[in-house]
Parts: structure tokens; sequence; C-alpha cells
């Protein structure tokens, strides 16, 4: 019988990425390792999570009055009152989720990098995935789309240039306005339907990137992704399709922001 | 039971490393429900060499899941559609017959093919060698049950222990990154008193040599689907809490080396 194998050559695996390196200081040696960056991924996500929960949260006072969600947005400016300068510790929060976000970033594209060289020959025929959901596996996908949404949501609403009747220190009226053109209320549902997706999959794998990992709640942290995706998504898209079905519409515009309307229409006449 | 089966087999082909590969389809007839998978390429490749051909390459060894040396992608899943089973033990009556079943080799940068299923995995060596020991005493042998180890913790250990390097973890991963392995192989000591030692050094070790090879976990939980022996991802957690534990800590102080 022929001999089965004969090899003459061995391959020889070749390093996906350069040596970590010895003798760097410490935080440049764990954010060089992909352990590292994955931990790094997980606590700015956190950030990023935190900051999306209050946004959201702050921004159900939309339903209250057009006064209370103009105050709050000046009470952000004006965090920690007369103690620090007018806007200091809201740029120090805007400058800390930049951070994060750009780190959230960089750390993502330098892993996908290196995966796809982890795997440069992809298998021929059909892969049957089992436990990978249409979550982790659009996490790239999802994340650049929210990237790109969000350059839109600042140029809306923040910026104001993409929105022609932004009035400087009147969210209220603003987010109506935006809101009240259909492409773009449809534009910040999916958005945040891909944060939802994103999320799914990222806050769960926060407690497996930085190892929290009991018996007594490893069920629990699946639900809880559930539970922050499903918070997040219907207080997020309630308020397009509120505008859009004229439960919040535009109140006293091109007022005092911070007046109660009926004083602001008053002086304003 | 006995009756045959009629397959048809989809198998990749490839003369060696770096050569382009096809699949190549076989006729397989005769298949016998109680055949093991390999059995069946056996079958098949025997054929093969009575008809003057070159049978396909493809590792196997003990053939009853404990060396790890057995290894397909089968249907695109590692180790076939049974689940804590490695192929060897995979029978031929979890198909149906007429199937068309596709065998391709494990893919990964890691894994650079010998010769058509043959793939060689020397690089999980490479991480085992970084740090996967303990240092003992020599010496008379210490008595038996001398350090006590709370039954969960042996039970633990011995879970991770149960990783027989197949390398299913790393084919099944979209990333190809070894973290199942990785963290079998560091768990099993780092949970014992016996392993405390070395663990922090060993930690760092070993993951550095993984990353050298191998991607990035993305927490998808392919691996723990597709490994043999059911090895869990919660390793994969404590390797990751381990890491950052390691860098934290850093015995290496100047002109010092922690053994």
């Amino acid at each position: 019988m022929a001999q089965a194998t004969s090899t003459k050559e061995r391959p020889a695996a070749q390093p996906v990425r350069k040596p970590l390196g010895r003798g760097v200081a410490w935080p440049v040696a764990f954010y060089r390792s992909a352990v590292g960056k994955k931990w790094v991924m997980a606590v700015t996500g956190l950030m990023l999570l935190g900051f999306v929960l209050v946004h959201m949260i702050g921004n159900l006072k939309l339903y209250l009055s057009r006064q209370d969600i103009n105050l709050y947005g000046e009470a952000l400016r004006d965090l920690g009152g007369h103690l620090v300068p007018h806007t200091s510790l809201l740029w120090l929060l805007r400058g800390g989720i930049v951070v994060a976000l750009v780190l959230h970033l960089h750390s993502a594209v330098t892993l996908t990098r290196l995966n796809s060289r982890a795997r440069p020959d992809k298998y021929q025929a059909p892969r049957d995935y089992i436990a990978a959901n249409f979550a982790s596996r659009t996490m790239r996908y999802s994340g650049v789309l929210i990237a790109f949404y969000l350059l839109f949501h600042l140029a809306d609403l923040t910026w104001g240039n993409a929105n022609p009747d932004f009035v400087r220190g009147d969210p209220y009226n603003n987010l109506v306005y935006s809101f009240q053109r259909v492409p773009v209320a449809i534009l910040y549902a999916v958005a945040n339907v891909a944060l939802g997706v994103h999320l799914l999959h990222g806050v769960w794998s926060v407690f497996q990137s930085l190892g929290i990992n009991n018996p007594r709640f490893n069920r629990a942290r699946r639900l809880l992704a559930q539970g922050v995706v499903a918070v997040i998504v219907v207080g997020n898209v309630s308020f397009p399709i509120a505008v859009q079905a004229g439960i919040v519409d535009l109140e006293c515009p091109h007022t005092d922001p911070v007046a109660p309307c009926e004083a602001a229409a008053a002086s304003a006449r | 039971m006995s009756e045959k089966m009629h397959m048809e087999l989809k198998v990749w082909r490839q003369a060696g490393p770096g050569q382009p590969g096809r699949f190549v389809t076989y006729d397989a007839p005769g298949v016998s429900p109680d055949m093991s998978f390999l059995e069946m390429l056996d079958l098949v490749n025997e054929r093969l060499v009575e008809d003057g051909e070159e049978p396909f390459a493809f590792d196997h060894d003990c053939r009853e899941g404990i060396c790890g040396s057995c290894g397909l992608m089968i249907n695109g899943q590692a180790h076939g559609p049974e689940r804590a089973t490695a192929t060897c033990q995979l029978h031929m009556r979890k198909f149906s017959d007429g199937d068309q079943v596709t065998v391709e080799p494990w893919r990964a940068a890691a894994f650079p093919v010998i010769k058509d299923l043959a793939v060689d995995r020397s690089t999980l060596d490479r991480i085992v060698e970084a740090g996967g020991y303990i240092t003992v005493a020599t010496g008379s042998a210490p008595d038996a049950n001398l350090i006590p180890i709370p039954k969960p913790v042996a039970d633990a250990s011995m879970d991770a222990a149960a990783c027989i390097g197949c390398g299913a973890c790393v084919a099944a991963c979209p990333n190809g990154a070894a973290q199942l392995f990785t963290s079998a192989k560091l768990q099993h000591l780092n949970l014992l008193p016996q392993g405390q030692a070395e663990r922090w050094d060993r930690t760092i070790s070993m993951v550095e040599e993984m990353e050298s090879f191998f991607g990035s976990c993305t927490n998808h939980g392919e691996c723990e689907e597709a490994c043999p022996k059911s090895i869990s991802i919660d390793f994969i957690a404590l390797l990751n809490r381990d890491y950052v534990r390691a860098q934290l800590k850093q015995r290496r102080l100047a002109g010092q080396s922690f053994p």
C-alpha cells in the first residue's frame, strides 16, 4: 500500500504581530497586548454606555416641557455652579467621552486588523455558526454606522450646521425642528436600533473582557444586556416618534429658551 | 442499523504548504452508520489507493477522543455536527444517506496546512512551553493530599485540564484566536495552590506567546461550542482577569526576574 503522506517541507507559522517588547512602561505594554486592548475597549465602552444612558434619561425631560429640558441643558453647562468656571466641568466630561471614543475606535480598528492577519485564508466552504449571533458578528458594522451617525447628530443638534432652524440654547425646539424632517427621524431610529444591536453584544462582552465572572450571576449577564438595550432603544426611539406623532410640538419658538412659554411669549409681544 | 449509506465527500486537497488547494469530490458508497468519521475517511482512502490515486492526508492517532490529533472542519463546523465530540468519535449515523459532506482543514495563520487536511499546530505547543509548568521540589514524593484544595476548585481545574489541544477553538473562532486553549492551559495551573509561584509570570508569558501567532477574542463563544471537551469560555474571563492583575503586579523589578 502506498504511503499515505510524504511531506518534504514542514511549514512554519509566521508571527502575526511584532513582539510586545519588554522594558516599556506597563500601561504601554498593557495596551499593546490584545487582551489589554479588549480591557480598554470594555472600560471605554462602559464610559460611552454611561453617557448614552444619562443622555437618554436627561432627554426624557422633553416630555415635561420646553422650559424643563432647556433648563436641564443650561444646568449641564453650569455643572459645579460658582465653584468652577462656567462650562468647565462639562468640557471635562466631554473630554473624557472623546478620549474614550478615540481609544474605543483605535482598539477596535487595530484588533480587527490583527484578527484578519490571524485568519488570512477564509474557509472555502460555508461556515455554520452556532454561538455567534447577528449582534456579535456585526459589531464592526454597527460600530461604524453609529460613528457616522454621531457626526451627523453633533452637526444637527450640537453645532447646528445640519439644522437650518437651529437656535443655540433652545434644544427643545432644535430637536422638534430636526425630527419633523421625516428622513432625519428615520435615520435617528435606525441609528438607535444599530446602537441597540451593538450594545446587545457589547454589554455582555464587557463582563467577559474584564473577567467579571461568577457562577452566581453569569446567567444574568445576557439578561442585563437585553434590559439595558430595551431601556435605551425604547427611550431614544420614542423621541422621533413623539415628534412625528405630534405629541411633542414646537413651543413658542424664537423666545427666551428658559422662560415659561406664556411669559416668554408675552415679553416677546 | 446496518444498512449502508451512500455519501458524497468534498475533500480539500492541497499538495503542500503554501500551495494552491481545491475541493475534490469523492463518491463514498458502502458507509456503515456505525463507522466513525475517520473510519469513513479510511474507507474512501483505501479505495483511492486501490485505484492507484494518492489518498488524502489527515491527522489522527488515538481515535478515542483524548489525544487531540484529529480535527476537521466538517460541513462548516469544527469536529462536525455532534457537540462535545472529537472527529474520531463522530459517528456516521449522525449523517443521512445521500448527504454531501464537506471536509476542510483548520484554517488560521498559526496553523499552516502541511498537506490536504493536515495542519501544523506546533504554535499551541509554544504557548504551553512559555509557561505551562509548575516548579516542584525534587526528592522523595510528598504525601498525597498534603495541600487541601476545595472540591469546586479542583473540579474547575480539572475541567480546564480536559483540554486535548486539538485546535478546534482556533478553527471555530472567526478571528483565529487561541483564547480558549490558552485559558485552559493557564487556568488549570493558576487555579491550584501548586500553580501560584509562577502564576503571574506564567500568565504574561503564555498570553504574549499566544498573541504572537493568534487573533484576539471577541466573545462570540464559537470556541466553547466547537470544543470536544466542552471547555467553558468562563476560563477566558479568568485569563483576562489574571492578565490585568499580572500587569499590575509586574514582579519584574529592576535586576530581578521572578522565576
